[in-house]
């Protein structure tokens, strides 16, 4: 009498050597997480313990490096969230009606075309971004403001969160794309037999229902770009500027990471650490945002039953 | 002829289903298709836009300047090489010429004792006079460059240098290539650590994981990292790889590994979706004849997989090549003249170069960043078509 089960020793040693390979692979993503963590929760721990937790966030003066120096973050907060809010001042009407034209209008071809367009733009390293906006998009502003006889610095506020914008349509526009595309189109076909007309069906049917999916998308536009560097590296002051105005310099969390640690401070001082102090804001704010945003889609997706998300 | 308009107005009044509201609403209908077409249209405008920019200014980059002027060797002028040339050509030629005549005298002692009119590399300043740009020439300057164009021995030759050699401190010497040669240093580091790892996850969470709790948090956190900002990742190779680990600044190894860890999401994520595409017939079909698990997916899902596995790799491997904001905590933003010789000597990368000499004061580097910028969307562009093409071509079609 055959037997059909494998009796082979050495097969069934391989084949549970090879699943703890992979779990071990997948390990270093969870080490990956908890690296970053401690290693800027340490850091951060330490420059508390040097300076006052509660004046760097309600503090309104940066002064690191000189004689008393002063960790007070808030206008690095509001540089960060003015660049942000320029920069979805651009990407998001201009993303979502992208989506909308090449989810609802657009024909094969035009879709051929835009989606490499799209593609395109989002593969432009940021490195190349900052240029543009420091070599080409800032005097641009600074001509235009000065031709309304108001004066802007050649790091202003207003240039980065243009090309920033610019940046994070691909990432609005895609999911968006795929948001809306899966809406069903039984929704579609019942508003235009009740007499709609197609912008009217978009409206009031179709984007409303994509609404947790547009969110998510915005969601993580945000958290890119709170998060993005070079540009505002390149582009942007480092000078912790308190002001309501996008045509003056401000400088943005990142900015003021990338310059506390290529300075030429010893490792271990105030000034350094507050690289770290600032990079924990940034990983608690962008995971925040992350996980909402993946709740949203999440929503939308059990709404729709939707796979392709 | 009036009578019929009439007729049509009372049609339409008889008419119950008639809404007297339909041409602003059509009108309204036609405004916001234009509306969003302009959005898309924005995009494409500005990719335009951009690219003449770049493009404008990185051109004249791919030419240099060149003037043929008398030189003397001697024991003399070899011991101060800037004797070596008239007086009045002295600030139209690059010092890194006179840098680097006594080696080359060295290299061709033919030339001892001879005056030669010889092609040599012109200043940067007579560069971007030449392109029409800012420059620093004064008057008398001009005029013996002038003298010498008309002669004939002022000429804009293929810039040799920009693709031969590495970072300077005098503009018209240095060059991209040594930081072309770091980015594949990196960037193979970066893929032989982050494409096993990551393909090896995906069939782990594909192929073996259980539907639990522990598989849910792991699949969680790999979406979190993918959207953790990559400077974060750079603070991570800082205190890892550097303080803790002890591993060279500024090497090809630990930018590579550090961006193995930010690249690592991105092929899991599309590995997972090209395993997933994978029927699951295939797979019935291969356990009905005996094979095990590892031998099913070894030897049919993952070679049918492997066309999408790739797409997604080229792609984050793209998007590691381009990127900068982590190499700036492991000193990847860095002096370095030479290409690096091996994994663990300082390293540069192309977009930490553009990096560099964008911070640069001179005019010549404008026009440097814009052709280093060219070369490296050819690049990245034409990896990101590599990759359309692979899913284009191996994609199938399951029913």
């Amino acid at each position: 009498m055959e037997t059909f089960t494998n009796n082979n020793k050495s097969t069934k040693i391989k084949e549970s050597l090879i699943v703890y390979i992979l779990i071990a692979a997948t390990a270093v993503t969870i080490f990956t997480t908890f690296g970053i963590l401690f290693s800027i929760l340490f850091e951060a721990i330490e420059f508390f313990k040097m300076e006052s937790f509660w004046y760097f966030i309600t503090g309104t003066e940066w002064s690191p490096g000189v004689e008393g120096a002063k960790y007070g973050a808030v206008p690095i907060f509001t540089g960060t969230f003015m660049i942000t809010a320029i920069a979805l001042l651009v990407a998001v009407p201009i993303g979502v009606y992208s989506a909308i034209y090449l989810s609802e209008y657009a024909s094969n071809a035009t879709r051929n075309i835009a989606k490499p367009m799209l593609e395109t733009l989002s593969g432009i390293p940021t490195v190349v971004y900052g240029f543009f906006a420091a070599i080409t998009v800032a005097p641009v502003v600074v001509d235009i403001a000065s031709y309304f006889g108001m004066e802007a610095s050649f790091n202003n506020a207003l240039a980065c969160g243009i090309v920033m914008g610019i940046m994070i349509i691909p990432i609005i526009a895609s999911l968006s794309d795929d948001v809306i595309t899966s809406v069903p189109d039984s929704m579609r076909k019942g508003s235009l037999a009740l007499g709609m007309t197609k912008s009217e069906t978009i409206k009031f049917i179709v984007v409303p229902a994509a609404m947790p999916g547009i969110i998510s998308s915005v969601l993580l536009g945000i958290s890119r770009a709170i998060g993005e560097t070079m540009i505002v590296v390149m582009a942007a002051g480092v000078r912790a500027n308190l002001s309501a105005n996008p045509l003056e310099d401000m400088t943005t969390v990142t900015v003021r990471i990338v310059d506390a640690l290529t300075g030429d401070h010893a490792f271990g001082t105030p000034e350094t650490l507050s690289a770290f102090a600032l990079g924990l804001v940034l990983f608690v704010v962008t995971l925040i945002l992350n996980i909402v945003s993946v709740y949203t889609i999440r929503v939308f997706k059990e709404k729709y039953k939707s796979s392709n998300l | 002829m009036k009578n019929k308009v009439n007729n049509k107005k009372q049609n339409k009044l008889d008419n119950p289903f008639y809404d007297p509201s339909l041409t602003k609403r059509h009108l309204l209908d036609k405004f916001f298709k234009s509306l969003s077409l302009s959005a898309l249209i924005f995009s494409l405008v500005f990719l335009i836009i951009f690219f003449t920019d770049i493009i404008n200014k990185g051109i004249p980059s791919f030419k240099q300047a060149y003037v043929q002027v008398p030189i003397t060797y001697s024991a003399e002028t070899v011991a101060d090489s800037i004797y070596a040339v008239e007086e009045k050509y002295e600030t139209l030629v690059s010092r890194a010429w006179f840098r680097d005549m006594p080696a080359y005298v060295e290299a061709n002692p033919t030339v001892m004792n001879k005056t030669i009119n010889e092609w040599v590399l012109a200043d940067d300043e007579v560069d971007q006079y030449l392109k029409g740009h800012n420059n620093t020439l004064n008057d008398d300057e001009i005029a013996t460059l002038k003298e010498l164009q008309a002669l004939g021995q002022v000429e804009q030759k293929f810039n040799v240098v920009f693709f031969t050699t590495g970072d300077s401190k005098i503009p018209e010497n240095s060059g991209f290539y040594s930081s072309v040669i770091g980015s594949i240093m990196t960037i193979l580091v970066c893929m032989a650590v982050a494409f096993p790892i990551g393909v090896m996850t995906a069939i782990y969470l594909e192929e073996f994981a259980k539907d639990n709790k522990i598989s849910h948090i792991i699949e969680i956190n790999i979406n979190n990292l993918a959207a953790v900002p990559s400077i974060l990742f750079g603070l991570l190779g800082l205190s890892v790889f550097i303080n803790f680990f002890g591993m060279p600044r500024s090497s090809a190894l630990v930018g590579g590994l550090t961006l193995a860890l930010m690249t690592l999401p991105v092929i899991i994520v599309s590995s997972r979706t090209a395993l997933r595409s994978v029927p699951a017939s295939i797979r019935q079909a291969a356990f009905s004849l005996g094979l095990t698990k590892w031998q099913v997916v070894k030897d049919h899902v993952l070679p049918i997989g492997l066309p999408g596995i790739l797409t997604g790799s080229i792609i984050g491997m793209a998007r590691a090549m381009g990127e900068t904001a982590p190499l700036i905590f492991v000193g990847m933003v860095v002096f370095s003249p030479d290409a690096p010789s091996d994994f663990l000597s300082a390293a540069t990368v192309m977009p930490a170069q553009i990096y560099t000499w964008a911070g640069m004061p001179e005019g010549a580097y404008v026009e440097k960043v814009s052709g280093a910028i060219m070369v490296l969307l050819g690049v990245l562009l034409s990896m990101n078509a590599i990759a359309i093409y692979f899913r284009k071509k191996y994609e199938v079609k399951w029913q």
